[in-house]
């Protein structure tokens, strides 16, 4: 029965025996709000809903249905499709079963699958469709663990050999129809859950070398999830969308913990292509995204209204250039004249509000960005417009939260203050240390690694630098630490934390900061040919390839320009002001995967740039004006050939900083 | 290899069935021009039939005496067992012949939900009166296949588009809105009008998988024009090829693919 009036729990609740599992949590929430909406899932156009109670009902007839087919303690189950009830509820069952769910990425190709799969040994795979099917089927051919395939979407599926290939709906009947028979049984699996079982598996995608297993606790999660929603104030009415991986362990904290701590609805899109259209219907309340979304949306914001009428341009220029003034400082709640105030409450009625509605912010209470750096005008800009668009930090050995803003003391530049009940320390070369109820058990077969990352005391190691800023006490992240060093004169010198701010910039494609263990830095830079072609043509500059662009003194001088402004950024900072750049050059080429200067992820790799383009970084540290330089590249097909181009070295002004003033005195 | 007399299945395990539409001895003729001469073939349940041929050869027109569009001067048109009389296309339709065009037909200015709806309209039975009144019956029947519109939707992956004006949408996705409303029709025989035509690579993969899927899923029989020979050869079970009116042959893609007729039909033979 769902209380009345407000919706609020009483969160300060220890969790005790009652609440020790994601199972127990399922079944207190059955109990309290059990016709309030937990899941739903826009299929065949209409918003399905279950609520807790038959969520609850659902989740049993599966677990009978893993029962039937010999499900064992500590068995691994797979779980590879997008965001489905369906696919949360068979986590939730193989916990019940006493197994451990194991979600995985389902754009992986069936290599990367083979690896975790053979790794945690699962027995059982729960597939979204026959495109996941098929690649199981492909490992299944190698490994033979595989015991019980299920899949929820029939689509396809018709032919194939169904020996040990089932319907998901399938064995949740015949679970509904053998309940009596294996009742007993899931009570007393149930029952023996405590608060130090494994509650899920999740793998890290594995930047270096194979992923990991990383093992979550139910006391990681829960404890997690109630201090996380206690941070930010998250209540049983609120709603997200969950669309992003269910393998990424902030999926697993906001549409599992939180979700269930809460007891708020996860809502589930139609299809990865109607996102956008569902976010608008659910308008949640309570939502994530990563960078690139933000901007993405902002970008279509930016053409759509290109292509407005001229008055609809003027008001919506006139009205976000007031919201860029005000706009923050009102979410803030910091003082700001009636007179504004009252025309923000207009731009409000007219430009934001329609705005937010059509982007799906209409009812952001809390948002949350993370992953990588945000551009700070496209975080402002949402911010500007009333949405309270926070950054946190965190990890999957941390089961996400590490830090995080608070309400109010919102910036770019920080990722906020530690989130409740995690200690962090800062060691000498900068990397930041953790220990949290959240903090990890142990990397699945893997003691070297864990041993490696956690140490005795429980202390994390991020392989992240940062510091906390003094004052304000917030964390900032500089760069990952084995990137860090240091300058001749002894200041640090954080490369990315420059690139980032250099990147900022439509004109820049990319930038390598040179500077470890010199005396000054210095920096190659990639002008981005969509950007600065669009430039060209509007100024009438006509050019040929990328490397006449590139070289073309105007753009050159444009670049200056805004190294010149990092610059000046960059001085603000005490810890960091020694990273500015005194010379650069714009490379005659972009860098390339193809030629090993890049990941596939577009990571730039410093020591192959560092090694092949050794004459240009010497030119940039001997003082001449001018570089004759060839360059062996690969081209898609495979073949090599060589470009040759003479590059200009050109100094930037920098900005004497602090610290420097104070010696000069 | 040529296929079996009764029904088989198919080695990819789909079931061909018995003959669902003959034509026998058909000849059409506009005034003096014979677009048709004296042309025989089957189509039988649950295949994938193609009809090709060069430019002109005369795969539209036939397509045309399928759909009920042209009546033929000769020959009969059977279906399912019984000689079909001279009908209007609209009574083709309603005994479950569908199709899509050569030339995108659709209503620009309606969204692709209303479009596809208008497939159903021959499954849809409530009187003007009913639908005045709204509630009770054609109420009933409206949620019933706007049910209906929404598995094939969900089918063709156009959700996204659902509620887009056709007018904006690229072409490749058009013809798949096509698609979708001639299968809310839920057709016995869908004809399929050079279902390929302008698409790049991508999108003829897309469409390939489809048509496959809805052979497969639903068990409709197919017959298409297309002029691209890959996917003619990796789609259908049968092929007819037509030039200048005439059959010149027919038979499993392997068989036509080493006819004769067939490849000096496409490369070039001067007439007498």
């Amino acid at each position: 029965m769902a209380p009345k009036g407000g919706y609020l729990l009483n969160v300060t609740a220890t969790p005790t025996g009652d609440l020790c599992s994601v199972p127990a949590l399922l079944r207190r929430n059955a109990r309290e709000f059990g016709d309030r909406s937990a899941y739903r899932e826009k299929e065949y156009g209409i918003w399905q809903s279950w609520t807790w109670s038959e969520a609850l009902q659902e989740v049993e007839w599966l677990a009978f249905g893993l029962l039937a087919l010999g499900i064992e303690r500590g068995d691994h189950v797979a779980v590879i499709g997008r965001n489905r009830p369906d696919l949360y509820w068979s986590m939730i069952a193989a916990q019940m079963c006493g197994a451990v769910p194991v979600p995985l990425y389902q754009d992986a190709v069936a290599e990367e699958m083979a690896y975790v799969l053979e790794h945690c040994g699962a027995r059982f795979v729960v597939c979204g469709d026959q495109e996941q099917v098929d690649k199981v089927i492909d490992v299944q051919e190698r490994l033979h663990q595989i015991e019980h395939v299920l899949y929820h979407d029939k689509r396809g599926m018709r032919k194939y050999d169904h020996e040990h290939l089932n319907w998901l709906r399938d064995i949740r009947d015949e679970g509904k129809a053998s309940h009596y028979r294996h009742e007993h049984e899931l009570e007393k699996r149930e029952a023996e859950l405590t608060y130090d079982s494994t509650c899920v598996m999740l793998y890290t995608s594995g930047t270096t070398g194979k992923p990991k297993g990383v093992v979550l606790s139910n006391r990681n999660i829960i404890e997690t999830s109630k201090n996380s929603s206690e941070f930010d104030h998250l209540r049983a009415d609120d709603e997200i969308l969950a669309y992003l991986p269910m393998a990424w362990v902030g999926d697993f904290i906001f549409s599992m913990g939180q979700a269930l701590w809460n007891g708020f609805c996860v809502n589930c899109p139609e299809s990865a292509e109607t996102m956008m259209t569902d976010l608008k219907e659910i308008a949640p309340s309570y939502y994530f995204a990563p960078p690139r979304v933000f901007e993405t949306q902002l970008t279509q914001v930016m053409i759509r209204m290109e292509d407005a009428s001229p008055l609809k341009r003027r008001l919506f220029r006139h009205y976000m250039g007031l919201a860029k003034r005000v706009g923050p400082k009102i979410l803030d709640g910091k003082p700001v004249g009636t007179l504004d105030r009252l025309r923000y409450a207009v731009g409000e009625a007219i430009v934001y509000g329609p705005l937010k509605n059509t982007l799906g912010f209409s009812k952001v209470r809390v948002g949350y960005t993370a992953g990588e750096a945000i551009g700070p005008e496209i975080f402002e800009f949402y911010r500007s417009l009333g949405i309270n668009l926070k950054q946190l930090y965190g990890q999957t050995e941390a089961s996400v939260f590490i830090a995080q803003q608070p309400d109010n003391e919102v910036r770019a530049d920080t990722v906020g203050v530690k989130s409740p009940g995690v200690e962090i320390r800062i060691a000498d070369n900068g990397e930041i240390f953790y220990r949290s109820p959240g903090t990890f058990i142990e990397y699945y077969k893997n003691p070297e690694s864990t041993a490696s990352t956690k140490d005795a005391e429980g202390w994390v190691a991020t392989g992240d630098a940062g510091f906390f800023e003094e004052g304000s006490g917030h964390l900032r992240i500089i760069d990952r630490a084995k990137d860090v060093g240091k300058m001749a004169d002894g200041h640090m010198f954080a490369p990315k934390y420059v690139e980032n701010k250099l990147k900022f910039y439509p004109d820049v494609l990319e930038a390598v900061v040179l500077g470890n263990g010199r005396d000054f830095c210095t920096a190659f830079i990639n002008i981005d040919l969509t950007a600065v072609g669009n430039w060209a043509e509007r100024n009438n500059i006509a050019y040929a390839s990328y490397q006449e662009l590139a070289s073309h003194p105007k753009v050159l001088e444009t670049i200056r320009a805004h190294v010149e402004e990092v610059n000046i950024s960059v001085a603000q900072d005490d810890m960091l002001s020694a990273c500015q750049i005194q010379r650069f050059l714009v490379l005659h080429k972009e860098l390339d995967a193809d030629d090993g200067e890049m990941t596939r992820t577009r990571k730039v790799r410093r020591r192959i740039i560092e090694e092949k383009y050794a004459d240009l970084i010497g030119a940039l540290y001997d003082g001449s004006d001018s570089i004759y330089t060839e360059t062996e590249v690969t081209y898609e097909d495979g073949r090599k050939g060589s470009i040759s181009a003479t590059l200009q070295l050109i100094d930037a002004a920098t900005v004497v900083a602090k610290y420097q003033q104070v010696a000069a005195e | 290899m040529s296929v079996p007399a009764g029904p088989y299945l198919t080695e990819d395990g789909r079931q061909i069935g018995d003959v669902l539409m003959e034509m026998k001895n058909i000849t059409l003729k506009f005034g003096g021009v014979v677009a048709i001469k004296d042309i025989s073939f089957d189509i039988r349940e649950g295949e994938i039939r193609a009809i090709i041929g060069p430019n002109g050869a005369g795969k539209s027109s036939m397509l045309n005496v399928i759909s009920g569009f042209y009546h033929p001067q000769e020959g009969e048109v059977w279906y399912k067992g019984s000689v079909r009389p001279a009908m209007k296309p609209f009574e083709v339709a309603r005994q479950g012949v569908g199709r899509t065009f050569q030339n995108i037909a659709l209503f620009e200015g309606m969204t692709v939900l209303d479009n596809v709806m208008t497939g159903r309209l021959t499954h849809m039975h409530a009187s003007v009166w009913d639908q005045a009144i709204w509630w009770g019956k054609a109420e009933r029947e409206e949620v019933f296949n706007r049910d209906q519109v929404e598995k094939v939707i969900d089918f063709l992956e156009i959700q996204a588009i659902r509620k887009t004006p056709v007018g904006r949408l690229p072409y490749g996705l058009k013809k798949r809105v096509e698609l979708a409303r001639a299968l809310a029709a839920e057709p016995s025989l869908l004809l399929l009008d050079e279902p390929m035509a302008g698409m790049n690579v991508e999108e003829k993969e897309d469409m390939s998988r489809f048509i496959l899927d809805v052979n497969d899923e639903f068990g409709t029989t197919i017959a298409l024009i297309e002029h691209d020979m890959g996917v003619v050869m990796d789609l259908s079970d049968r092929v007819v090829v037509m030039d200048y009116g005439k059959k010149i042959g027919d038979g499993t893609p392997d068989e036509v693919r080493n006819d004769q007729a067939v490849i000096d039909a496409y490369l070039g033979v001067p007439h007498e």
